[in-house]
């Protein structure tokens, strides 16, 4: 699996990189003890940041033929309408069970305690479409790959999943079906502790 | 007001862009589905153009999104506008500290929260989402931010169902639609 951090990746000193990171707050013990959450309204709320962000993404997606931007709900989407509309691709929410009103397929995913369900509309995407998956943040990779699954279920081509923050990989650890994944930032820490 | 006089031909396309899927959530509803219109980059593109053109130089500095939908609407129109974009959310979502605002359903109540310090008293406010139907959620969306100070400017939305009455509950506030659904 190539994970590409966008430091590491021809924007090595871009100081974009920095007022995004500096954008964004961590919230500790949120959703739950423990978590050190990575708040991403902060960056909507920096309009130059939340600019950057979008460019970063469609100065690398522009040139590469995609016609399908899919946005993983809610946060996606509030990064990929904006990508999409860049770049003159269709986009393609991803939903939680029973939120699309038309006919859907539907793929399972894990979750620390559970299971949870990940849908998009029947014949939103083609088969041939080359594809890209926008989240906020990747942790286990586990919604990011229900989501490559379920497009590649109809026969589209996943070129890339681009998220906004990413921890490094753990022991090659990822759940990501072997895509690439294109990450911004790494998670803000708090006194030396890490997400 | 709706853009429909003005602006017929694009108007059009957007409208036939959107799908009616019937008895969902449940038997009777027509559901009013946006997300055709997301796969026609040239329609999507004319819904946003057709806001910021109506709201860029217009001194707005915050784009109040209604959770889900409005998020897909909001950010790009925000970010055309040099506004910033703030997310309403459902209870238990947002991480950090926030105000709630209570809202009546056709049964039963709901509740849309915003982050304490994303809007400023004295702020410029549009709020966005698909669609108005009876106007409460638009309305509790108003409240928050008004709450806070900041002057709810328009609210504007992509489809109005005229016959459930929502301009009537904004309490003045002008509402901009694109679409009329009948």
């Amino acid at each position: 699996m190539v994970e590409m951090f966008a430091a590491e990746n021809g924007l090595k000193g871009d100081p974009r990189l920095q007022a995004i990171s500096n954008a964004i707050r961590v919230v500790p013990h949120f959703p739950k003890q423990g978590i050190m959450f990575q708040d991403i309204t902060t960056l909507l709320l920096d309009h130059k940041a939340f600019k950057h962000t979008v460019d970063i993404f469609v100065d690398r997606y522009k040139g590469m033929d995609i016609s399908v931007v899919a946005g993983v709900e809610a946060r996606g989407f509030m990064f990929g309408t904006a990508i999409a509309l860049a770049i003159g691709a269709k986009f393609v929410p991803l939903r939680k069970p029973k939120k699309l009103p038309g006919e859907v397929i539907a793929e399972a995913y894990e979750l620390e305690y559970g299971s949870d369900c990940l849908e998009m509309h029947v014949g939103a995407v083609e088969a041939g479409e080359r594809a890209i998956v926008i989240d906020d943040l990747v942790a286990t990779g586990g919604t990011l790959s229900a989501a490559i699954r379920l497009l590649e279920r109809v026969g589209a081509q996943v070129v890339e999943c681009g998220c906004v923050i990413g921890l490094r990989e753990v022991k090659g650890q990822r759940r990501l079906n072997g895509k690439p994944l294109y990450i911004l930032v790494e998670p803000r820490e708090i006194d030396g502790c890490y997400y | 007001m709706s853009a429909y006089r003005d602006k017929d031909p694009l108007i059009h396309g957007i409208q036939s862009k959107i799908r009616v899927v019937p008895n969902f959530p449940k038997p009777g509803i027509m559901f009013q589905d946006i997300t055709t219109l997301l796969l026609d980059p040239k329609a999507f593109k004319d819904t946003i153009d057709l806001f910021v053109e109506r709201y860029k130089g217009k001194n707005i500095s915050v784009v109040a999104g209604i959770e889900a939908r409005g998020f897909i609407f909001g950010p790009p129109i925000a970010l055309e506008i040099g506004a910033k974009f703030v997310p309403l959310r459902k209870p238990k979502k947002l991480p950090g500290k926030v105000i709630s605002e209570e809202y009546i359903l056709e049964y039963g109540k709901d509740c849309l929260e915003m982050h304490v310090g994303a809007v400023e008293p004295g702020e410029r406010a549009l709020v966005v989402d698909d669609l108005i139907a009876t106007g409460g959620t638009l309305c509790a969306a108003m409240q928050l931010l008004e709450r806070v100070g900041a002057e709810v400017v328009e609210c504007a939305c992509v489809i109005e169902l005229p016959d459930l009455k929502g301009r009537e509950r904004l309490n003045g506030k002008p509402l901009y639609v694109l679409v009329e659904s009948r």
